[in-house]
């Protein structure tokens, strides 16, 4: 059946998003809105020794001030567990406007809500703070010294170290070693979108449009925090303007503009500012990495030792895990893997793109790089000299496709007869690298049964619907073709509703799990439909398919058929009319295998990227990027290749762009807009491809694992090798700064 | 491209001063004309999005460094969140709205969907009226002409590759006859 899946399709939603007919959630239009202005601390320790709200109260145009003073406690505070989880997901455990203490610059001291959105900024400039300050951390370097190791983290889920054979001894005993570290600035997110809640109640039941990774996390973390029942909250999303991470957990403002809207009695809109964007819900932390790797002279890693270092909140144990990889990738016996802490005045770091292994994989594969070249081995020899063939444990993998992506890529990109000597070719005044890395990325099963619902009207056109969100990845289209092909009928007859959490529940779409978890949910209520039918039709004696096996039935372009006689056989529509349903309707679930399934779960890719270096101004530029990956299941090529291409570029930032500090005097960050924090922009892009080895995979749902964060992972990495390549110069620090890449004065042309 | 100078657009070359609060304003968006009333610190970007149900134009920095409110004042690409709302009467202003003749699309729409040139779709408004004024500008004529015209205009799901695509796409297909069709402004 030449189905709708695998075919690259175009958006279902590109019509809504080219004409600006989408709407995001701070486009919500409603009858006496108004508007919430968050007043940020303006120090990042210390307390509010006095607050004066009566210069903005008497504002024009302003509705209220809410302060620490004023405004409700909260019911609850939810522990911090991931989205993913189908549990409260709040960002930080802590919650703002509670007491008077302030633990990070850019805590809310006050809320205002004015009549419109210029009264509401102007009148939040009038709150006057006065703060006791006291001694703050935000950085690595003013809190090494009260760094502990974590127990458990994310929320409890991973331990903090992880560990098998006797790493000391045999990185003592290894022929070759290599000790290294690591320096990595801080990553923001930057969703072009800025979050955004609008709040409604409406006799005690609040709903709030959200700008959200995932509504039900928003559901739930709001109503436990004030205290409401789940019944009496409401959350939707129609489109949202990227998720990265940023809004994948529920951070304090969405609960903010509820309590604003409930002390106002209108409905508010918050919407925060760019620059709020970087106090407002987390980041990807400060980091440092330290990697010891033994190996043999013919290149195998007998140990590895993988240390990170990272800041925190002051309320939680957040890093993001950086050593599910690296314990991974290689057959190596000896591995240890630790996360040391270091508790500062930040909010709770979060998910960000790639989280926690895009950093960890940079660290391993740029050392394999290191290893490669100080062993005279080919790089894509030595990654394939390592190969797991099973995961630590000896499970197999659900699916692997490693070898062939390292294989497929080094003959696409021409890496054969490479010249491994450093400073060997030039192109006029710059100096050309190439380079490579591994890529892998989990694959994440620790959601609960997610749901969703099909119905198939009688004149053939059908309804499926799910509570997950389109944020970008394709969700919308995706879930269209997957329910098309499921219930045998064209794409155009079917319409997919998502992002109201009065739908069929999913899990918030995090950790490259959304494609994944929601197809097998609608594929789940779209066979169920598509069997209920098939099930009335061989029991109706007025349907040619009367007294037919089910199992020889097929269903194609909306017509249930004898497989074997495909004359034989009615639409849906007849079906129906002749037992009088307007309609038919089924449900499904799908639940993932158990956390304990024997399979190892990685996704594997291959980078490789050629740059152009100038050693004397330090500037590096990507000429072209290749990703090979074996993501399983590919349910949309076109959409697919888009979000690996995506995920190569936040790769090229990283290495390139990409970096905040918190500047100690002041404790806050250095850059807090899209002028000071650099992103990737037209000017920077090379020309890039994404190709795909074609794995098959039944221990994941539908085959699928999933492309939000392997096309990122290692991309960084294949360009740092290639700057080293290029200049000789090897930069263990993210961004390479110009003046890290830079040949000294001096220096031999 | 003629700015209007008729009697209903005096009150700009008024000397008294305005504001602060609310002004009588008439703005012209898409051809059509709204009379609202505007303090005059409001920007173009929140009059279209907040007072004239405008939304395709977007927010993304509020502060002119993003490009994802891009749109056009008298045939001109500007930032409507650097724009105060109150400068822009007797003059044209177009949205993304105003790009569709007749629900149909423009070519430049139909060439982002088909080369995938967004994901969450944010930036894409500012995207396609940069790309449109780009090649109205001249300045598509090679690839390097346009990832650098086009860099104002920030993608952070990264669909450069598709964008820069779909421009060469309408430019060439434009290419062969000249001036055949004005898109007027």
């Amino acid at each position: 059946m030449s189905g709708a899946v695998g075919r690259p399709v175009d958006r279902v939603d590109g019509h809504a998003k080219v004409t600006g007919g989408a709407r995001y959630t701070a486009e919500i239009a409603l009858p006496g809105l108004a508007y919430a202005a968050i007043v940020g601390a303006g120090v990042p320790s210390g307390r509010v020794v006095t607050i004066d709200a009566a210069p903005a109260r008497a504002a024009s145009g302003v509705l209220a001030v809410l302060t620490h003073e004023n405004l409700p406690k909260v019911a609850a505070r939810p522990r911090l567990l991931p989205s993913l989880l189908g549990a409260p997901a709040p960002g930080q455990s802590f919650f703002p406007m509670q007491d008077e203490v302030v633990h990070y610059f850019g805590q809310p001291v006050a809320v205002v809500v004015a009549e419109s959105h210029e009264q509401a900024q102007y009148a939040a400039s009038l709150v006057e703070v006065a703060y006791a300050r006291t001694p703050s951390v935000t950085t690595i370097d003013e809190g090494r010294g009260g760094a502990y190791e974590a127990e458990r983290l994310f929320g409890g889920l991973m331990p903090g170290r992880e560990e098998r054979g006797d790493a000391e001894t045999a990185l003592a005993e290894a022929e070759v070693r290599l000790d290294l570290s690591y320096r990595f600035a801080a990553n923001n997110h930057n969703t072009l979108e800025p979050p955004a809640t609008t709040a409604v109640w409406e006799e005690g039941r609040l709903t709030l449009y959200d700008s959200t990774m995932g509504i039900r996390a928003s559901q739930l973390t709001v109503a436990q925090l004030l205290g409401l029942p789940l019944s009496d909250v409401r959350v939707v999303t129609h489109f949202v303007g990227g998720g990265f991470g940023a809004k994948a957990m529920t951070w304090p403002h969405v609960t903010l503009a509820a309590m604003a809207a409930r002390h106002v009695g209108r409905p508010v809109r918050l919407a925060l500012t760019r620059p709020q964007t970087y106090t407002s819900h987390g980041h990807r932390e400060e980091q440092e990495h330290e990697l010891s790797l033994g190996a043999t002279r013919d290149g195998r890693v007998t140990a590895l030792r993988h240390h990170k270092l990272s800041i925190t909140s002051p309320f939680d144990d957040w890093a993001e895990p950086a050593t599910g990889v690296s314990s991974q990738l290689y057959a190596c016996d000896h591995y240890q893997g630790v996360h040391r802490l270091i508790r500062g005045n930040t909010m709770t770091p979060t998910f960000t793109r790639g989280p926690g292994e895009t950093v960890g994989v940079f660290v391993l594969e740029t050392a394999m790089d290191e290893l490669a070249h100080e062993l005279g081995i080919d790089p894509v020899e030595l990654r394939l000299r390592n190969r797991a063939a099973t995961d630590p444990r000896g499970n197999p993998w659900s699916s692997d496709g490693l070898a062939d992506c390292l294989r497929l890529g080094a003959e696409r990109f021409g890496w054969h007869g490479r010249d491994p000597g450093t400073r060997a070719r030039r192109d006029g005044d710059w100096l050309i690298g190439t380079g490579m890395a591994a890529a892998a990325y989990p694959v994440a099963f620790f959601m609960p049964a997610q749901r969703a619902r099909a119905r198939v009207y009688e004149d053939g056109g059908a309804v499926v619907q799910a509570g997950t969100q389109e944020f970008g990845t394709g969700m919308l289209t995706v879930a269209t073709q997957v329910a098309a092909d499921a219930l045998g009928l064209p794409m155009e007859a079917v319409r997919f509703e998502a992002g109201d959490t009065d739908l069929p529940n999913t899990s918030a779409a995090v950790g490259s799990a959304g494609s994944g978890m929601v197809s097998a949910a609608v594929h789940a209520a779209a066979t169920a439909l598509r069997d209920q039918l098939v099930a009335l039709a061989v029991a109706d004696r007025g349907s040619p398919l009367y007294g037919a096996d089910p199992a020889a039935v097929n269903v194609r372009e909306g017509r249930m058929l004898l497989r074997d006689r495909p004359e034989t056989g009615e639409a849906y529509g007849e079906l129906m009319r002749r037992n009088r349903l307007a309609d038919a309707e089924a449900t499904g679930s799908w639940s993932p295998p158990p956390l304990d399934t024997p399979h190892g779960l990685l996704t594997f890719g291959a980078q490789f990227a050629e740059v152009a270096v100038d050693p004397e101004l330090g500037l590096v530029r990507v000429r072209r990027m290749l990703g090979v990956f074996a993501p399983g299941r590919v349910l949309n090529p076109k959409l697919a290749r888009s979000q690996l291409t995506g995920g190569m570029l936040w790769g090229l930032g990283q290495a390139l762009l990409e970096g905040n500090r918190m500047d100690p005097r002041h404790g806050r960050w250095g850059a807090a807009n899209l002028g000071e924090y650099l992103v990737a922009v037209n000017a920077d892009v090379p020309e890039i491809t994404a190709e795909f080895v074609e794995v098959a995979d039944d221990v994941v749902p539908l085959g699928i694992k999933g492309v939000g964060e392997i096309g990122q992972v290692g991309a960084a990495a294949a360009i740092a090798n290639a700057v080293f390549h290029a200049t000789g110069r090897r930069i263990r620090e993210l961004p390479l700064a110009a003046e890290l890449v830079m040949d000294p004065p001096g220096t031999p042309a | 491209m003629g700015i209007d100078l008729s009697a209903e657009a005096a009150p700009r070359r008024r000397t008294t001063v305005r504001g602060p609060s609310d002004e009588p304003v008439v703005l012209t968006v898409n051809g059509t004309e709204h009379a609202v009333n505007l303090e005059p610190r409001v920007s173009l970007l929140d009059a279209l999005r907040d007072r004239l149900a405008l939304t395709g134009s977007k927010k993304g920095c509020d502060q002119g460094t993003c490009g994802a409110c891009t749109v056009w004042v008298d045939g001109r690409r500007v930032l409507a969140c650097l724009t105060l709302a109150i400068t822009c009467e007797g003059r044209q202003v177009t949205t993304i709205e105003g790009l569709t003749t007749d629900g149909e699309l423009h070519p430049m729409q139909r060439a982002f969907i088909e080369h995938d040139a967004f994901q969450c779709g944010y930036c894409t408004p500012g995207q396609i009226m940069s790309a449109v004024a780009l090649i109205e500008e001249g300045n598509a004529g090679t690839d390097q002409d346009i990832a650098e015209f086009m860099s104002g205009n920030l993608c952070r799901c990264a669909a450069y590759p598709g964008i820069r695509a779909a421009i060469r796409d309408v430019r060439d297909a434009r290419a062969p006859e000249p001036g055949a069709t004005g898109d007027g402004g």
